[in-house]
């Protein structure tokens, strides 16, 4: 964890600028969840309510009818089909930026231009990333789907990311516990899998979520090569062109809950990773 | 440790040395990023380079023929809309670009100079990131029913007698695709630029008050040029974003303006892939100009791959 320098005066007052900093972030933090309360408000509205205020009642008919057979039917199966992708991305996103961090730790002859290779895939504009796999699925006559076309769209978007997060991850990690393990005779294997990644353990579990969300809430990307069948957020795609309900707002309260919750249960492995490493390693000096 | 198992740990470090199938250290390198390098070349490279090469074939209404013409791309530069549009996303990509770079700096900067104590960093941290957790899609017609003429802001501004009639130009309007970008986005620009700050050791800017600069002197000497690779970064990801966009404008500017991308995705729907094509060629290109000219002012990949 950072620590900031001290910024106090002489008499331990805050500067002014605290101040008004912590007015500019409370600004911020209402203007970021002002529309998100009005989701979590309408998405209670009644039966007869529609997108917008007032307010018709409430009820939870709107949650119901997430789940209920019907017009709402594919979001459940497109649930699924996106928490299986993000799944997959995020597995294969961790592997392979893992390893291309570390291997990026020396300096090889092409690192240049994967470097710059990188940076291009993360800016190229989304929508374009899968115009262009599905043409090329399309000349060599295959059919784009899930697991094919779709997944490889998803992976140009979330192996940059997860590629400049291992930099900043493996700037932190201290070569001389490698090199500690070699000299007591660990073999590379060994080394790698003893002190290598436990030590970066907490940088891949937050790769992993990280890869997991990208993919989860991706569309634009993802859309034309998905092929027929469609995951979430392509089905909230769809369903706002056709007719806007409340179901919509239904869908991001319940997203937000589940967000709360996964992201407690990953910061309480996080702590207990770390607090466990505090009591292993004792503190410099 | 006694000497003898100094020597016996040397000897077998030079054994494995000699190990037949060791890997020299530019092989391992290779294996290790090749997984990501061959991804990042089949999947975006060689389409990249497949819609340059379609971008000069012919086309009409039943399919696409492989020629080398340039109409396309004389079709598409000398219509007036191609200008138009590209004036208006550049216009957005401005705007959004200081209002989140003003913000990004701001907030960083008051968690990570201010805020004392790192849980509740992280915590504060975490507020701004949660909203990020839900669909974009779901973030951006959130902003309808609360900036609507019934919306949540003008019920407020009403309610508290600071109008007498709804604000109509809140919705569809320029100013509500703004308002969501800057929603969507200024998590990308706080991320890095906190980042780069993550890295400064405090004794740094206690050097720095120790040789007796004032504060505003710590700012612009020390502050600001170790935040340039976060600014950089930030930069080019909510630029390329706004630039990339075709869902908010499509969405929020209720039909007023169009994106580069909301263009062509209608030349895709209706199967013109080679004018579509060009069009994609020629934003690439233009993005890919707007972000070496960043990357010029900032060296990032010295930055991160240290």
């Amino acid at each position: 964890m950072m620590s900031g320098p001290p910024r106090t005066t002489a008499d331990g007052a805050r500067p002014w600028t605290f101040y008004a900093l912590a007015t500019l972030f409370t600004l911020f933090i209402l203007f970021l969840y002002g529309p998100m309360l009005v989701i979590y408000v309408l998405s209670f509205q009644g039966p007869d309510g529609g997108v917008t205020f007032p307010m018709v009642g409430t009820s939870t008919v709107w949650f119901e009818n997430i789940v209920k057979p019907g017009q709402m039917a594919n979001i459940p199966v497109s649930f699924e089909r996106s928490i299986s992708l993000a799944a997959l991305v995020s597995v294969l996103t961790v592997v392979f930026s893992v390893s291309a961090g570390l291997g990026f730790r020396r300096n090889f002859p092409g690192s240049g231009i994967l470097f710059y290779l990188a940076v291009a895939s993360l800016v190229m504009p989304s929508l374009l990333v899968g115009f262009g796999i599905a043409l090329g699925f399309k000349f060599l006559g295959w059919d784009t789907s899930l697991f094919s076309s779709a997944l490889g769209a998803q992976l140009t978007w979330t192996l940059p990311f997860g590629l400049f997060a291992m930099f900043a991850v493996v700037n932190r990690f201290n070569r001389s516990w490698e090199e500690a393990a070699t000299d007591l005779g660990a073999s590379a294997w060994q080394r790698l899998r003893l002190v290598t990644l436990p030590i970066l353990l907490p940088g891949i579990l937050g790769l992993a979520m990280g890869a997991f969300t990208l993919s989860y809430d991706e569309y634009a990307r993802t859309t034309l090569a998905i092929g027929p069948k469609n995951t979430l957020p392509l089905e909230i795609y769809a369903l706002i062109s056709s007719a806007t309900s409340p179901v919509l707002f239904a869908i991001g309260t319940v997203t937000t809950v589940g967000s709360f919750l996964l992201i407690g249960v990953t910061l309480f492995v996080v702590f207990r990773l770390q607090r466990r490493r505090a009591l292993l390693v004792p503190k410099e000096g | 440790m006694t000497l003898l198992q100094t020597i016996g740990f040397r000897g077998q470090a030079e054994q494995r040395e000699k190990a037949p199938f060791r890997l020299s250290p530019r092989m391992v390198s290779w294996l290790q990023v090749g997984p990501l390098a061959v991804v990042l070349i089949a999947l975006f490279a060689l389409p990249t380079v497949l819609f340059l090469v379609v971008s000069f074939f012919d086309y009409d209404r039943v399919g696409i023929y492989p020629a080398f013409m340039l109409d396309n791309y004389q079709d598409l530069l000398t219509t007036p809309s191609t200008l138009r549009v590209y004036i208006s996303s550049l216009k957005f990509g401005l705007i959004v670009w200081s209002i989140t770079l003003f913000l990004g700096f701001n907030i960083a900067y008051f968690l990570v100079f201010h805020v004392r104590r790192p849980m509740v960093r992280t915590v504060l941290f975490l507020l701004c990131a949660i909203p990020f957790w839900t669909s974009g899609i779901i973030r951006t017609i959130a902003w309808i029913p609360f900036l609507g003429r019934n919306g949540a802001f003008n019920q407020a501004l009403m309610a508290l007698h600071l109008t007498d009639k709804p604000l109509e130009f809140l919705l569809f309007s320029d100013f509500s695709v703004i308002i969501t970008y800057v929603h969507l986005f200024t998590l990308l620009m706080i991320g890095p630029i906190a980042n780069s700050w993550a890295k400064i050791d405090p004794a740094l800017l206690e050097a720095a008050r120790d040789s007796g600069a004032s504060r505003w002197q710590t700012m612009y000497l020390v502050v600001i040029p170790l935040a340039k690779t976060g600014i950089a970064l930030g930069s080019i990801l909510v630029f390329t974003q706004v630039m990339g966009d075709y869902f908010v404008v499509r969405q929020m500017s209720g039909g007023q303006s169009a994106s580069i991308v909301s263009m062509l995705s209608t030349e895709i729907q209706a199967m013109q892939y080679p004018p579509a094509s060009a069009n994609a060629m020629v934003l690439v290109l233009f993005v890919a100009i707007m972000v070496a000219c960043m990357m010029r002012v900032v060296d990032v990949r010295k930055e991160l791959v240290k």
